[in-house]
């Protein structure tokens, strides 16, 4: 039932983004984001599109499976679109039905919205499509290392985000474990009122919770014994290296500001 | 204490606070050595003191009369707690609970980034610790699609890249199937025999103690019996006023005898199978 779920969505690799340095694909996205936060007319949009699709290019990933981490979010996409249409006036107007109208600005605001969001959210799922979670956590790692001087502790919500992706299929399987248990005691997950399923959920979250008290407990007395003692002096099996990827990362970012910033109305 | 033994517990007592206030005394002047390079079995009832006895033998649990020694270090003295940790790997009942890293290699590192290995050593270390488990196929794989035993070869191979000299295993193969605990077992055998690890195998199976070098067996915190698996293996009676079993081979010796058909004393179940046949031969 919960076997299938993949930790994140990391599909592994060796194109030129799967292998770009975590850090610099975190950065990427700031930046990124913010310049499609900058776009407003159709020349800045093309210009983010076809940028996107040559970033999944370099993902060496089919369009398709790039596509479906819009699905999540597709809802989202047509209740902007329908609010655009129907409720941003201004310009032209193309439709009317009484005091009903759809005007050229709603259009407008309605396809580059939607854009917008698609692009945040393709472009994001480049990176957990391209970047295993443990990359991940380290890139954050090292990006926030300096805030570590001012009392952050960097060190160990790493840690702990490494940790949780390392047990989330054991947890899975233990919730897999729990609802056949409960189910063969005749509880029902699948029907009833909503109020009803939720209830319902009481005895698999309860068992659940013991547990993951108890292996955080064994876990921490493993970790002891391993000779754990806090970051201070720790080193890291994976070493983080700048590129000739990065570099182009980050030549391809100054370009493509300066395009926004030039072309935007 | 002489060159050759490299754990020492003496006269080492614990208690843990109970729920009002009040110590329970869970070991009591426990004394015990042991060898360099040897294979002991700790044996005893649920409650018995055992996993607290291994808890003292890296630091985890420091004694509250008494001394313990690793290779010389006092586990009392703060400063070489790291070193003594590094000495004695621990390997827990729980596999799925002792498992750090999201990846095999990422688990076995976790021991040495914490000693601070630079990671080009940390690299051959790696790969030398799984090839001593037999697990090198498996450096990128993820621990849950692992079998138990696996798992705890995995937690053997990060204790090896930390190169230990004793490998405390606390019921390891309590939650395995038969094939994992053959797995272990066979394991820590080899690392015994020829890496020279010495090896401390607390278990609940008497079966998994005929091989070992010692046997120590512990009653309401304390040593109850010390000795070659032959030497107390063959105080039936007083081991099973304990409420502890003894191996196949040794009981059904027992019986036997009980019923007036004497046998050589044997531990290994083939040699009973040899006896038997030869005594119906025999007849
Ligand atoms: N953290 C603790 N707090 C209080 N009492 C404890 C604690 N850990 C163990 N004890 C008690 O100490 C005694 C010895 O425990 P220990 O775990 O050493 O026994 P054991 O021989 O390992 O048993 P088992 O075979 O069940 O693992 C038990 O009576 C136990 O209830
Ligand atoms: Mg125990």
């Amino acid at each position: 039932m919960l076997q299938n779920i993949a930790i994140g969505q990391y599909v592994p690799g060796h194109s030129f983004l799967h292998r770009a340095d975590p850090r610099s694909k975190l950065l990427f996205i700031i930046l990124f984001a913010t310049l499609v936060f900058l776009a407003n007319n159709a020349l800045t949009y093309a210009v983010l599109i076809a940028f996107t699709l040559y970033a999944g290019l370099l993902s060496r990933l089919s369009l398709g499976y790039i596509l479906k981490s819009l699905k999540p979010v597709w809802i989202l996409i047509v209740f902007t679109i329908v609010l655009h249409i129907f409720m941003t006036k201004g310009g032209t107007v193309y439709f009317q039905w009484g005091w009903f109208t759809v005007e050229e600005r709603g259009v407008q605001q309605a396809i580059f919205i939607s854009f917008r969001l698609g692009l945040l959210v393709i472009i994001s799922s480049l990176l957990t499509l391209t970047t295993s979670p443990i990359d991940l956590t380290e890139g954050l790692e090292r990006l926030l290392g300096p805030f570590a001087r001012i009392g952050v502790p960097v060190h160990d919500i790493a840690l702990m985000m490494s940790i949780a992706i390392r047990f989330i299929p054991t947890l899975m399987e233990e919730t897999d474990k729990i609802i056949k248990a409960q189910t063969a005691r005749g509880a029902n997950f699948t029907s009833g009122s909503l109020i009803k399923r939720a209830q319902n959920l009481i005895p698999i979250a309860i068992p659940l919770f013991v547990s993951a008290f108890r292996r955080a407990e064994d876990l921490a007395l493993a970790m002891e014994a391993r000779g754990y003692r806090g970051g201070v002096g720790r080193t890291r099996l994976h070493k983080l290296a700048f590129s000739w990827r990065d570099a182009g990362m980050a030549v391809a970012g100054v370009l493509l500001a300066i395009t926004i910033g030039w072309w935007r109305a | 204490m002489n060159e050759e033994s490299l754990l020492a517990l003496q006269d080492v007592s614990y208690s843990y606070d109970g729920e009002n206030g009040s110590h329970v005394l869970v070991l009591k002047d426990v004394d015990l050595t042991i060898q360099k390079g040897s294979f002991v079995s700790v044996l005893g009832h649920n409650g018995s003191g055992k996993s607290t006895m291994a808890k003292l033998m890296n630091a985890l649990l420091l004694p509250e009369g008494g001394r313990v020694l690793v290779a010389g270090m006092d586990t009392a003295k703060g400063e070489m707690v790291w070193e003594i940790r590094r000495h004695v790997g621990m390997v827990f009942q729980n596999p799925d609970n002792q498992i750090v890293g999201a990846t095999v290699e990422d688990d076995v590192a976790f021991g040495l980034e914490n000693m601070g290995v630079d990671p080009e050593q940390m690299r051959q270390r790696i790969d030398e610790a799984l090839a001593s488990v037999g697990m090198e196929a498996y450096l990128l794989a993820q621990p849950h699609r692992l079998s138990g035993g696996q798992k705890q070869r995995v937690a053997i191979a990060g204790i090896m890249a930390m190169r230990p000299s004793v490998i405390i295993l606390d019921e390891a193969t309590a939650m395995l199937d038969p094939q994992g605990r053959q797995e272990v077992l066979q394991l820590v055998k080899t690392l015994n025999r020829d890496e020279g690890i010495t090896i401390i195998n607390i278990t609940h199976f008497p079966d998994e103690a005929i091989y070992s070098d010692r046997v120590v067996v512990m009653n309401a915190g304390e040593v109850l019996m010390e000795g070659t698996p032959e030497e107390v293996f063959n105080q039936v009676e007083r081991l099973k006023k304990v409420g502890l079993d003894v191996p196949f081979a040794v009981r059904i010796r027992h019986v036997l005898a009980s019923k007036g058909i004497d046998l050589p004393f044997v531990l290994h179940q083939e040699e009973l199978v040899e006896h038997v046949c030869r005594l119906l031969l025999t007849r």
